[in-house]
């Protein structure tokens, strides 16, 4: 007998990487920006999308979003208020969302084409370590933080915030009784990943919705 | 995480590799790892056990090499290694980094095998 050594040099997600990257392919030539939200359960993904998707359809922009839960349909009941076609994706148990599940549920989404949407939003399971690790073809990631969280959330979960392209803090309505540190959360987003867009909102007064709209303008003009 | 998907995710790729090596023994599975993919090493190994289990890597050993995060520092012109992930600033001038070069690795490397010998057999 004797040994031998097989170089393999493969990535371990190569079959999620592949398929997001033909996802990434389908999107750029229907011309839709897409966005994941990511953040842990409770930050308020979904109340930030609602008024997201609202805005957007009042603006005259067309949006649909994908919502991932590991149980019940209640956050596409929620978001479908808005207006916006929502398809929920149920993962039974698994911790976030990958490729070939966004592949599945594009597929035979009753009116939904790609080609006829301006931004499709996809929340993520309420998650701050899995969900980093899965591309699913997404133009932008957008990690949200709720000011009740701790500041120094980005400092636990690095792996998640630097790899994200946008920060949103959210709730900032009750940062004041929250005792929030702005400043602190500011520093620490910024020190996992400097020079990140954060935008503060608040879901319930609109606050920094303005701001947060905007960039969602620009990047589609940026990205043709 | 799900080390247990990952883990699982190497013995499928580990085995359909091996359909080239016929009555191989495989001794060996050579991870990379880079620290900012959040990858429990401990939880890899614990799992590599049950998941080999009745599969051609059973009681073979799992090598995980971590990685760490590697930087690409504008002002110094250079790549550095950063100590932990706390701080993604330039070790040497303080400058914050936003240009990852190493860090998000998660491949498997290679493996080491047991092969028959053609000239002993012959």
């Amino acid at each position: 007998m004797t040994t031998r050594i097989v170089e393999l040099r493969q990535g371990i997600l190569k079959k999620n990487d592949e398929l997001a990257r033909g996802l990434r392919d389908r999107y750029t030539a229907a011309g839709v920006l897409v966005l994941n939200l990511v953040s842990s359960p409770g930050t308020g993904k979904t109340a930030f999308l609602e008024r997201t998707l609202r805005e957007l359809l009042a603006r005259g922009f067309r949006a649909a979003a994908l919502v991932g839960d590991l149980e019940t349909d209640n956050d596409a009941r929620r978001l479908a208020a808005s207006g916006a076609p929502v398809r929920q994706i149920n993962t039974h148990g698994i911790c976030h969302l990958d490729a070939e599940m966004i592949d599945r549920h594009l597929l035979g989404w009753e009116g939904v084409e790609l080609g006829g949407l301006d931004y499709l939003f996809i929340e993520n399971v309420g998650n701050l370590v899995c969900p980093s690790s899965y591309d699913l073809g997404e133009k932008i990631r957008v990690a949200l933080l709720s000011v009740t969280e701790g500041e120094d959330k980005p400092l636990k979960y690095p792996t998640l915030f630097n790899s994200a392209d946008a920060a949103v803090l959210t709730k900032i309505d009750i940062a004041e009784p929250c005792g929030f540190d702005r400043d602190l959360a500011l520093k620490n987003i910024n020190e996992i990943r400097p020079g990140i867009r954060i935008f503060e909102t608040s879901s319930k007064t609109g606050a920094g919705m303005d701001a947060w709209l905007g960039y969602l303008e620009d990047q589609r003009e940026v990205r043709g | 995480m799900h080390e247990l998907s990952i883990v699982a995710s190497v013995v499928d790729t580990v085995t359909e590799s091996l359909a080239a090596y016929p009555g191989a023994r495989v001794l060996e599975v050579r991870l990379r790892v880079g620290v900012l993919t959040s990858v429990v090493v401990d939880s890899l190994e614990f799992c590599w056990g049950i998941a080999t289990e009745a599969t051609p890597l059973a009681g073979s050993k799992l090598v995980v090499t971590m990685i760490p995060v590697v930087m690409h520092c504008a002002q110094c012109q250079a790549d550095v290694a950063l100590e932990g992930v706390q701080s993604f600033r330039c070790p040497r001038c303080g400058q914050p980094c936003t240009d990852l070069r190493e860090g998000r690795e998660l491949d498997i490397e290679a493996f080491e095998i047991d092969e028959i010998d053609e000239k002993v057999k012959a």
